[in-house]
């Protein structure tokens, strides 16, 4: 029942466990393949582009029955690179 | 008169499927249609107990798809619904005595006859699942507001898209308000929000029902309960009515009497 000692509601621990597996469930993209998927996808784009491997998100998110990969990629400032 | 042909599922076992067969079954009866009810689940023959009917059988659908009797034959009649049919499963034999192609061609026997054939399909994802979608024209999938039914019905909602099944429709049985209100279930907008399929209603989790089946009479023969009134709207809305979803806002169980009597908690 309820907040005991500032713990979230069960009911939304349910629902962000489930946003998660299902997101899994629905793509048969296991963690360790997602990461690996990550570490390709930056070490391809850093051959051609400069980036920040830190500020990098990538993560899948669904929309209704449709999932998508989301990539948020900040590349580094082409002006600063070549001062440098 | 050409049948619709409605398959209720929900990979997980246990969620109220049969419950929900049953239910929708009586209420589109009383309502006037013409409805065969067909029991998916080889070997584990449940929906004639569920109905009050397993004095009755003399051929199960086994017989049919062999040829061991006709179709009519294994037509079990229901005692107070004069247009309300049963197909049982067969209890002895087991899933792979059915195939996809044999249940097409049965319900294409039927489809002429009837107004809805209504197919309780067995839990899983393997044989009998996929002889219960075979020859369906809708699939409801019934979950519980609950990690694992959750879970399995999105198994079931993605092996139907791959399908091509277009027609789906989310049941979501057994919902408590109560914890709902306490943020102790998911709420019926987070399951529909996490399987992003239509929404076609919502049963409230009513002892009535346990007692109801102990009788072998489903719950939608009863005017008073709330689960029954649930599985009538459903069938309303399956025949092309619209009608407004259940409010479980306002409760007036005795629980909530005896919270607000005690002061408690805020509706």
């Amino acid at each position: 029942m309820m907040k005991w000692f500032g713990r979230k509601p069960s009911a939304e621990s349910a629902k962000e466990r489930l946003q998660l597996v299902l997101i899994h469930d629905r793509t048969a993209l296991t963690p360790a393949e997602m990461t690996a998927l990550k570490d390709e996808l930056l070490a391809v784009i850093s051959r051609h582009v400069e980036i920040d491997p830190d500020a990098v998100q990538i993560q899948l998110e669904h929309d209704g029955r449709t999932q998508r990969l989301l990539a948020d990629i900040p590349l580094r400032s082409v002006s600063r690179r070549r001062a440098g | 008169m050409t049948a619709h042909v409605i398959t209720i599922s929900s990979g997980k076992g246990g969620v109220g499927k049969t419950t929900t067969v049953a239910n929708l079954a009586v209420a589109l009866a009383a309502d006037g249609a013409k409805v065969v009810c067909i029991d998916g689940d080889i070997g584990l023959r449940n929906l004639d107990v569920v109905m009050g009917l397993e004095n009755r059988i003399v051929y199960d659908i086994v017989d049919v798809i062999e040829g061991r009797c006709k179709l009519r034959q294994a037509m079990i009649r229901d005692k107070h619904l004069t247009e309300l049919y049963l197909i049982p499963a067969a209890q002895t034999r087991d899933k792979n005595a059915v195939s996809p192609s044999d249940m097409t061609r049965l319900c294409n026997e039927l489809r002429p006859e009837v107004d809805f054939i209504l197919i309780d399909s067995p839990a899983g994802i393997e044989r009998g699942f996929r002889n219960a979608i075979a020859p369906a024209d809708r699939v409801l999938v019934v979950t519980n507001p609950e990690v694992s039914a959750v879970r399995d019905a999105d198994r079931v909602v993605g092996i139907l898209e791959a399908e091509e099944k277009r027609q789906t429709g989310l049941i979501i049985n057994r919902l408590n308000p109560v914890l709902v209100k306490q943020h102790d279930m998911l709420s019926a907008n987070d399951v529909l929000d996490l399987l992003g399929i239509q929404l076609v209603g919502i049963v409230p989790e009513d002892e009535g029902v346990i007692v109801s089946s102990n009788r072998g009479a489903p719950v939608a023969q009863d005017p008073k309960s709330r689960a029954g009134q649930a599985f009538r709207n459903i069938a309303k809305r399956i025949r092309g009515e619209d009608i407004p979803l259940m409010e479980f806002g306002r409760q007036d169980g005795l629980w909530d009497r005896i919270q607000k009597m005690a002061g408690g908690r805020k509706a």
